[in-house]
């Protein structure tokens, strides 16, 4: 079987630890073998956050090669940018969340944000395709990773990751006292 | 099932785990008895997976210590008397560590030792990538090198056993991306021995003090046991070859690869991809190496490549065994200098491989980035008070100023917009690197950055130093109760590990002349103190303090889900005026809006306030949520923050 690379990406604090943890555990439990990789340390402190998952039998190093990346998910905007440019294959996907976080020198006036179609043109770019993800009706961004995770199940966009099966990975993740809200956010995105 | 239900599960089991959480369930299956560290990247996760037992719950014993080298002292302490111990902390670490680990292998140590390195190949959360390697050929120390979860789990239990046979220490070096990596794990049954605290230290057992002449029969068994080492790496399956596409020449020539941890992952990641006959030898036991059974690899090829990461170690040993013995195998290995920096991913050891065998990795075109993207370095959290801190100091000191950074979360003082801290060593270093600096110097002054965990951790002889010869730095020590940069573990003397020390009664008891404390929220106050303190012909201190606010906001929203606090706005009338605080005081919480005014981000704010005194008067206001106000945040030392009215609504 060949090997299917997720590349996960975020901002340190947005909770890419779910996104990937939920998704490992839904890989698993559908019988896929998975090889993972998670950033620690410094980079958390509002750096780039990003996690590795790779799916299917021969892949024996833990990290998703540059520009190898079948499937994109990004909780940023910028960083679904640079996602798409550095990591996504020619005619990979990329689904991402549409929240905004600047980085020091857009904030400084030093250099301009991105627009989603500067991602839509990256993308169309490789021959890939592009989700962009937006809940108007959020409560509290730390559940945006479990508005994403939603289309991710919905799109299909992994082998045998339904709705139902990241449910169940993602109950088995959340702290119980949140898991009720996140659920609710969680079905609403499924947008079924 | 995940590691934090069956740590210590006595049966069976098998689910997805980090390679550090793999290699905490391996100490608890084999019964250590005496576990130390001191945190860092890329090992502090074995301390959070062990601190899953409750105290009260442990058969062993665990402590974080001041720093590695008391760490490992500790450790060698359990071990002599007769109990299996490990020590585990970064790379860095062991440059600390390392004035005692030197006579470890002369000594018999009776209950085995086991030193786990974090190494940072690529150097993503190190001040530098130190190739480890080369400090168990220094101490004699043999070393274990695993690339996957899996690996790592196995080979703690390897290098125990070894460690408890062998009555010495044992190296386990880990990497950065085998710590993080994450797999299913196929774990065993525990040991379930009962603990046994008997001490059984026995001077018998020695001699254990090694100076000058007493040092060479000491270091004789060393050697010898070395040579015993070398036995076993012969004998071990740790050693192995692995042909996935079965033995064959390819044009005629027989190709064989030599390599090691991650790098040997993927070179067999390229040999799979490419279907390409060709034998890779994986070794797991780097230190000594098996001279036979290298041999015997290049004797059956004739040409084999060594990849490995960092510096030319094993191809060092492998041609000067290859001479001794007159192989006729050609090897080959990384051609080019700057080859000795950085990973090696798949697609760096496919190009390497293709560089010299085109037939059998035919080469291939790696996608390039194909634009450049705005950096997204990492930066102080929203309220952190070192962030005050910068902003104050960089108002009080004149323009020719010479600051000098410290490591911790303070290290990001040095970026944009705050450009404080200027130089920076290791931990600890800057009070005694500003001294050098303010040696005869009579036009410059010097102010140089220190964090509260780093002070206990190597800076205190600095600044004893700086004490005794009068040195003429401002030390402004960043005081946020805890170690933040490697995830909020407890500061020694913080109240949370043993009694509180004082900071403020220690320095004066060493003798500090002049102390001025203050809360970073406080702007006007720190910068005052700054000023006065660079005033004062010798060496002074500042301390600017304020709790770390992402382990507070963490805490509070833990305690009360939902918890709402209060948001910054910016007053329209003096829109303009909100700049500085955008720009200057750079609150990630500020955000530029299309027509270039200051916008605010209600996912980051905290309502803390720091930011009030960054911009005119009436710039910025706290709003409240409708839900009742929270109360203020809690000082290190237990007083209330002056600027700190609303940081997070616990009581
Ligand atoms: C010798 C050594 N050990 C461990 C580390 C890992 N490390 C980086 S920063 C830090 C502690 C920082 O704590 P503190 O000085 O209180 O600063 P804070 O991050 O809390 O601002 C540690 C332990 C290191 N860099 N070097």
């Amino acid at each position: 079987m060949s090997i299917f690379n997720v590349y996960l990406t975020g901002v340190g604090g947005q909770g890419i630890g779910l996104l990937s943890g939920a998704l490992g555990t839904a890989i698993v439990d559908v019988g896929h073998k998975v090889l993972g990789c998670e950033t620690h340390g410094l980079a958390q402190r509002g750096g780039v956050v990003v996690s590795h998952l790779r799916v299917g039998e021969g892949a024996y190093a833990p990290r998703v090669p540059p520009g190898q990346a079948d499937l994109v998910v990004s909780l940023e905007r910028l960083e679904g940018l640079r996602g798409a440019v550095n990591m996504l294959r020619p005619g990979g996907r990329i689904i991402f969340y549409d929240a905004e976080y600047q980085p020091i020198a857009v904030r400084m006036g030093e250099a301009v944000y991105p627009k989603v179609s500067d991602i839509e043109a990256e993308v169309a770019s490789k021959g890939g395709t592009v989700e962009r993800v937006f809940d108007e009706d959020l409560s509290d961004p730390r559940m945006q990773n479990v508005a994403l995770l939603a289309r991710v199940a919905a799109l299909g966009a992994i082998d045998k990751i339904t709705p139902a099966r990241l449910e169940k990975a993602i109950a088995a993740s959340v702290p119980a006292k949140l898991l009720e809200t996140n659920l609710e956010v969680y079905r609403r995105n499924l947008g079924l | 099932m995940s590691i934090k239900q069956n740590l210590t599960n006595p049966e069976p089991w098998a689910g997805l785990a980090m390679g550090n959480e793999a290699v905490a369930r391996a100490m608890i299956e084999v019964s250590t008895r005496v576990i130390t560290t001191y945190p860092g990247s890329p090992v502090p996760e074995i301390a959070t997976t062990l601190n899953l037992i409750a105290p009260e719950h442990r058969d062993f014993y665990f402590e974080s210590s001041t720093n590695e080298k008391v760490a490992l002292e500790v450790a060698t302490g359990g071990s002599l008397n007769g109990h299996l111990s490990t020590v585990f902390f970064k790379s860095v670490g062991l440059n600390v560590a390392s004035d005692s680990l030197i006579q470890l292998s002369m000594l018999e140590l009776i209950g085995g030792l086991v030193v786990i390195l974090g190494d940072d190949p690529g150097a993503n959360s190190s001040q530098n990538e130190q190739d480890n390697r080369i400090w168990a050929r220094m101490s004699y120390i043999p070393m274990l090198e695993p690339g996957s979860p899996t690996e790592a789990y196995q080979m703690y239990k390897e290098a125990a056993a070894l460690a408890k046979r062998q009555r010495g220490p044992v190296f386990l070096r880990l990497t950065t991306h085998v710590c993080h990596a994450r797999e299913v794990v196929q774990f065993a049954a525990m040991s379930g021995e009962e603990p046994d605290w008997t001490p059984r230290f026995d001077a018998n057992n020695g001699p254990y003090w090694p100076i000058a002449a007493a040092v060479f029969p000491l270091k004789r068994k060393a050697l010898q046991k070395l040579q015993a080492y070398e036995a076993l790496a012969e004998e071990s399956p740790l050693n192995r070859v692995l042909a996935p596409h079965g033995v064959a020449p390819v044009d005629s020539k027989r190709l064989g690869v030599i390599s090691a941890g991650i790098p040997a992952y993927s070179v067999l990641e390229n040999i799979d991809q490419a279907g390409a006959t060709v034998d890779l030898l994986k070794l797991g036991i780097t230190y000594p190496l098996p001279s036979q059974k290298i041999l015997a690899f290049l004797e059956a090829h004739d040409e084999v490549v060594i990849l490995e990461e960092l510096e030319r170690v094993l191809e060092g040993e492998i041609k000067a065994l290859a001479y001794d013995n007159s192989v006729k195998c050609r090897i080959l290995a990384r051609p080019d200098w700057d080859q000795v920096m950085g990973e090696f991913d798949p697609v760096r050891s496919y190009k390497l491989l293709a560089g010299f065998w085109p037939k059998a990795f035919e080469p291939r075109d790696f996608p390039e980035p194909s634009a450049e993207v705005v950096p997204r370095p990492p930066q102080l959290c929203p309220g952190c008070g070192h962030r005050s801190a910068f902003h104050a100091v960089k108002k009080a000191i004149e323009s020719d100023t010479i600051t000098v950074a410290d490591i911790g979360c303070h290290s990001l003082g040095s970026l944009p917009p705050y450009n404080m801290g200027e130089v920076l060593l290791c931990m600890g270093h800057s009070v005694s690197t500003g001294a050098g600096l303010a040696v005869k110097n009579d036009t410059r002054k010097v102010v140089s950055f220190l964090g509260d965990s780093t002070m206990f951790h190597a800076a205190l002889p600095g600044i004893i130093n700086a004490i005794i010869y009068n040195h003429n730095v401002t030390l402004v020590l960043l005081d946020n109760g805890t170690t933040a940069m490697t995830g909020h573990q407890a500061r020694h003397g913080s109240g949370e590990i043993g009694d509180k020390i004082p900071i403020i009664g220690l320095l004066e008891t060493l003798g500090v002349q002049k102390i001025l404390d203050v809360d970073s929220y406080n702007q006007r106050k720190l910068i005052a103190y700054v000023q006065e303190a660079n005033a004062h012909e010798g060496f002074a201190v500042v301390i600017a303090r304020h709790p770390c606010m992402l382990k507070f906001t963490r805490a509070s929203r833990k305690k009360s889900p939902g918890l709402k606090l209060p948001k910054i706005a910016v007053n329209p009338e003096q829109a303009a005026d909100a700049l500085p605080a955008m720009e200057q005081f750079g609150c990630p919480t500020f955000q530029r809006t299309e027509d270039d005014q200051v916008g605010v981000s209600e996912d980051l704010c905290i309502g803390c306030g720091s930011c009030i005194m960054s911009a005119a008067p009436g710039t910025l206001k706290i709003q409240r949520p409708l839900a009742p106000a929270p109360a203020s945040a809690p000082s290190p030392d237990g007083a209330k923050s002056p600027g700190a009215k609303s940081p997070g609504g616990v009581k």
